[in-house]
């Protein structure tokens, strides 16, 4: 990864104002995300995983330019989100899009297939007559493997997977370098979703895209990623490649994580690593180290300080305080 | 990057063929298939038909001028010449009754245009721009807290009474329950992922305003509006039944029925009738209500 890369998220904070309070005193605000800094390369696709509610979602929507970031920068090709470039003709959205998790609530159902599509193509002027509409529909329902009647439907009359192409074929309309997949196959049949994850596999290497793939599930991670992102509680706990990652996990986390992931092989045993409790309330997290109250190793240290990503090997990074950390070799 | 074993699960290398499309669903879409299938809607719309067919060809419709006095033939019964008798001044009431549907009509359908109207656009602003919300709102639960018809009353006796003061008067009651609804339902749409889509796909939020929340509010909107126009109608006949509403030289069903509360006990017609004819339009246009609802949610919850 010697070129600049395509995406950069500085140390990117989210924080949610709760309603309470009077006149602005005594509001509450859940810190969603916190210090989260990666670099996504032109082509390549970074994997966000971690539990329900650790922010990985929040993340993604400030990349999307859906909710404006509390803290830190956002930059494509070295020029940040709200630049005056990327306001003209709404470019960041034409750059950047989105694939949304729930197939049967991203699509309008009052608009027809030629109309989904056809928004992004529209909006972005990038088809100026109905004709040139038409043939770029035609094009990307082709691209999804879409039957090719199928732009005079709506989208109801469409399965969950091919409803699913649809939002693939919309995201791809504008030509953008980057897709956010926001779990965007966890609401699939594990059928439909080994398809869908193909798709996009094969979009991404015909197209050269960069993906953000955002999941919770670790095989579905593993077979299309470069890289991998662990979340937990707003922030990133482990980052590396995913034969690093994948192979020789580091934080307690990450670990416990990988043991959790279900096998095909019943004769198959391994080192199972339990997590008891919840996840900590984000209205008021952990001091220190936030994965310290289910963290088996957890020590004096944990609870007084913030660990800070640390680079164990190669391009692995996690944030825990126990980690040999790596001589600083090739950092 | 090297040759890759997946660890966790095998998956197909190559995507299995797509299955069919769903069937194509044989009833008819829109409104016109909502009417078919819904028998309630359908009776609820003819009989509304008919109300507006009698409004509209009152004149042609065997009357006679509903002011014109005849002393000598007062509070007589039905008869050939006076299909429903006459009053305590000798009019004709069958001529007096259909011409009073058209003041109910115009009063009904008025104040359901203008209320739903103005109370979409406070909504929308009220749902969709956070910072107008409390305005907006807080402006609405003013006007909701004084009693609708002691509102129309206020106006009406502050301006002069006449049919478009009472238009004016109940539509102003009536817009906060509109607008209380399309921004509830504009706040529930506002958070769903085709919106944030639509937002991804380049598009102003006037544009996600009209294409994509308002035609989904749509269904609550209309059947709110049938609502507001059979209180409406209702409204307007209280106010002239106790003279606030439209003025005495044009005949009513509430002035109708007003005129003959003094002879209730020995012509009950004159009070029945006109009540007759203002139940059954509020009924027809309820009953239309009701089935577009019916029909509406269930085909929500079929669609989605």
């Amino acid at each position: 990864m010697t070129d600049a890369p395509l995406l950069s998220v500085r140390r990117l904070a989210k924080h949610y104002d709760l309603g309470g309070g009077l006149l602005g005193w005594g509001k509450r605000s859940v810190k969603a995300v916190q210090d989260v800094s990666f670099d996504i390369a032109r082509g390549e696709t970074l994997s966000l995983v971690g539990e329900s509610g650790c922010g990985k979602s929040t993340v993604g929507k400030a990349i999307a330019g859906l909710h404006p970031a509390t803290e830190g920068e956002i930059l494509l090709n070295g020029k940040p989100i709200d630049s005056p470039e990327y306001k003209i003709g709404q470019l960041w959205h034409r750059k950047v899009q989105v694939v949304f998790q729930d197939p049967y609530s991203s699509l309008d159902p009052r608009m027809r297939v030629l109309d989904i599509i056809g928004e992004p193509l529209r909006n972005f002027g990038i088809t100026k007559t109905r004709q040139e509409l038409d043939a770029q529909v035609a094009r990307l329902i082709d691209l999804v493997r879409l039957p090719k009647d199928s732009a005079d439907r709506f989208p109801h009359e469409f399965s969950g997977g091919q409803r699913q192409r649809i939002g693939i074929a919309r995201a791809l309309a504008p030509n953008p370098e980057l897709i956010i997949c926001d779990e965007a196959v966890s609401a699939l049949d594990v059928s439909v979703k080994a398809q869908i994850v193909n798709l996009l596999a094969d979009l991404r290497n015909e197209l050269g895209l960069a993906l953000l793939f955002i999941s919770h599930d670790l095989a579905i991670v593993d077979h299309i990623t470069d890289r991998v992102a662990v979340m937990y509680l707003g922030r990133i706990v482990e980052i590396g490649t995913r034969s690093e990652l994948f192979d020789t996990p580091q934080h307690p986390y990450t670990r416990a994580l990988l043991s959790a992931v279900p096998m095909v092989d019943p004769t198959a045993r391994r080192e199972r690593t339990i997590l008891t409790g919840e996840l900590p309330s984000p209205f008021n997290p952990p001091s220190g180290c936030t994965f310290r109250t289910r963290c088996p190793l957890a020590a004096d240290r944990c609870v007084q300080e913030i660990p800070l990503l640390q680079t164990i090997s190669g391009n692995q990074q996690a944030a825990c305080h126990l980690l040999p950390v790596a001589q600083a070799t090739d950092a | 990057m090297t040759e890759h074993t997946p660890r966790f699960l095998e998956t197909p290398a190559v995507a299995t063929p797509l299955p069919d499309i769903l069937e194509e669903r044989t009833p008819r879409p829109g409104l016109l298939g909502v009417i078919q299938r819904n028998l309630s809607v359908s009776i609820g719309l003819a009989g509304i038909a008919i109300i507006l067919f009698i409004g509209i060809c009152a004149p042609w419709l065997g009357t006679v001028d509903p002011l014109a006095i005849n002393p000598a033939l007062r509070t007589r019964p039905p008869s050939a010449e006076h299909f429903f008798g006459t009053d305590a001044l000798g009019r004709d009431l069958w001529s007096r009754v259909l011409y009073g549907t058209r003041v109910s009509l115009t009063v009904g359908f008025s104040v359901a245009a203008l209320a739903t109207g103005i109370g979409v656009l406070l909504g929308v602003m009220a749902g969709y721009i956070r910072a107008s919300e409390g305005v907006i709102m807080r402006a609405m639960d003013a006007v909701m807290s004084i009693p609708s018809i002691l509102l129309a009353i206020a106006l009406v006796a502050l301006i002069r009474p006449s049919v478009s003061n009472v238009i004016f008067a109940i539509t102003v009651a009536e817009i906060p329950r509109v607008a209380r609804l399309v921004r509830s339902v504009v706040i529930s749409l506002r958070e769903l992922a085709w919106v944030e889509a639509g937002v991804v796909s380049g598009s102003k939020s006037t544009q996600i305003i009209l294409r994509h929340i308002l035609p989904n509010a749509a269904a609550p909107i209309i059947v709110q509006a049938t609502y507001i126009c059979a209180s409406a109608m209702i409204i307007e006949a209280t106010l002239s039944f106790i003279g606030a509403g439209t003025p005495a030289s044009i005949p009513s069903w509430g002035n109708i029925m007003a005129e003959g509360r003094s002879l209730w006990q020995v012509k009950p017609l004159i009070v029945l009738i006109p009540a007759a004819f203002l139940s059954a339009t509020v009924l027809a246009v309820n009953v239309v209500g009701d089935g577009l609802r019916d029909a509406l949610d269930s085909r929500l919850v079929k669609d989605i």
